[in-house]
């Protein structure tokens, strides 16, 4: 009897919870896509020969791949205005946001090491053929190595993404709403120690269940891509 | 195949000197070589045979000397690459085929995306040059689902549709199976028979001595002596090609 009304307390939180863990997941996604976008660029300035372009990609790369994701993000929550103005128009940056952003530093230098590496995974007599046959560094690039490297990056890429949801919790600490927040602030409103653990099972649940199959397509995907 | 000794020569070194880091791999090397011949380039590991080859086409840029290409200059600064890659072709090694690309890809896009060749052409061509390497029905296969011999011959069939006057081979056959080198070699052969300038290197003495019009031997970046195939393998005079030779016959 207790432990089915326990339960039921449990189930009456869940929706709260789910609804800060779909802003976990928002974050990822949004600071997957922006650092992936950065590191593409940063990844490709590493690789230039041009020292111009190189030295800066090298040195943000390594600047923001050794730096904690928790003091990167405490970067971007206190440095980062509360709202800014373009072209007239305000536009408020939420917390959330502000993360988001924050987020994006370590996983932008962190593709961009998995750019650089992909491309110089790709064998040396590949670009001496393609120069053989008159392609410019850029045309081999873009021709001949990144389409074989496109295939090399996924595993690692889904590898960072769900590194990146794990990591989003940090956020709470600067104050967002997220599932982990909203966890503690349910534990706290029931005042029932009982419920302290399976809460907590069930925050776990929720991760693991997001992030595992991503884990499983990656491995799997890294076998395909091996034995080809 | 025939020789015309006063024909001027369609690739000329002189003086080329290459060094890396410290170490000269290329300590003078003169050499010329006329239209249709076929010359190898043979000597001990290290002496800076594969050098030369990737001198000739400015793969490797040299420090000292001048190369000629027709009446191209490698060593000029304002080269343009794409003229001297039309001239020059080249096969390597280790195939180096493009994987993520079919047979028939690999063959014909260097001459339709460079050269901006009309595609249609293009591919005629790429097929008739994979029949003349025996490989008319592996056109839309991948590299990967060759063998090292097949993929060796795609890489010969690249190297021609290029419609370059030279190709350089650089030990074409050294990472293959016994069993793969000799359709390699006679695709090479056929290469050579048809008048095209080729210059290898190659471990494959018996090659040398049978196909080849001209042998040059190198040792510690210098070409030691060099003559017909005939004289080379019978009567040569510098000591360091007679010990070579005595280990490799």
């Amino acid at each position: 009897m207790n432990q089915a009304n326990l339960l039921a307390q449990i189930l009456e939180w869940m929706p709260f919870v789910l609804q800060g863990f779909v802003l976990n997941i928002l974050m990822s996604v949004l600071a997957i896509a922006i650092g992936t976008t950065v590191g593409t660029f940063l990844g490709f300035g590493q690789i230039s020969p041009n020292i111009l372009i190189g030295a800066p990609a090298k040195l943000a790369t390594q600047l923001f791949r050794n730096a904690p994701w928790l003091v990167l993000l405490f970067y971007c929550i206190f440095l980062m205005p509360y709202q800014v103005n373009i072209g007239g128009v305000m536009i408020q940056l939420p917390s959330w946001l502000r993360a988001t952003i924050g987020f994006s530093f370590p996983v932008a230098a962190n593709f961009s090491e998995i750019v650089r590496g992909s491309v110089n995974s790709v064998p040396r007599g590949q670009w001496e053929a393609a120069e053989a046959l008159g392609y410019s560094r850029r045309a081999t690039l873009f021709r001949i190595i990144l389409p074989q490297c496109v295939t090399r990056m996924v595993p690692p890429w889904m590898n960072l993404y769900a590194l990146l949801l794990t990591a989003t919790p940090l956020s709470m600490i600067v104050g967002v709403e997220e599932a982990l927040g909203r966890t503690q602030a349910a534990v706290q409103a029931q005042s029932d120690s009982r419920v302290l653990i399976p809460m907590y099972l069930a925050l776990l649940a929720m991760f693991f269940l997001y992030t595992w199959p991503i884990n499983r397509l990656s491995l799997m995907l890294e076998r395909r891509f091996r034995t080809k | 195949m025939t020789i015309t000794p006063n024909a001027a020569p369609l690739i000329c070194l002189r003086g080329v000197r290459k060094s890396f880091g410290t170490f000269e791999v290329l300590r003078g090397i003169d050499m010329d070589i006329r239209k249709g011949e076929v010359v190898a380039i043979i000597g001990p590991s290290g002496s800076g045979k594969s050098t030369i080859l990737r001198t000739i086409n400015g793969l490797t840029p040299i420090n000292e000397g001048t190369i000629q290409v027709g009446d191209i200059e490698v060593s000029d600064p304002k080269l343009d690459q794409v003229k001297l890659r039309h001239r020059v072709g080249m096969v390597f090694q280790q195939y180096n085929l493009f994987p993520h690309k079919t047979v028939l890809e690999n063959v014909a896009m260097a001459p339709i995306q460079v050269l901006r060749q009309p595609r249609r052409l293009v591919e005629e061509r790429a097929r008739k040059l994979l029949a003349d390497m025996r490989l008319p029905d592996k056109a839309s296969s991948y590299p990967g689902e060759l063998s090292g011999g097949q993929q060796q011959r795609v890489a010969i069939a690249r190297a021609l549709c290029m419609e370059p006057e030279v190709i350089l081979f650089d030990e074409v056959t050294a990472a293959l199976d016994p069993e793969m080198v000799k359709e390699v070699l006679s695709a090479v052969r056929k290469v050579a028979e048809d008048g095209m300038t080729c210059i290898l290197v190659t471990h494959e003495m018996g090659f040398a001595r049978e196909a080849a019009d001209h042998v040059y031997f190198t040792d510690k970046g210098v070409i030691v002596e060099h003559a017909p195939p005939a004289d080379f393998f019978t009567k040569a005079s510098d000591p360091r090609t007679k010990e070579f030779l005595s280990k490799v016959l």
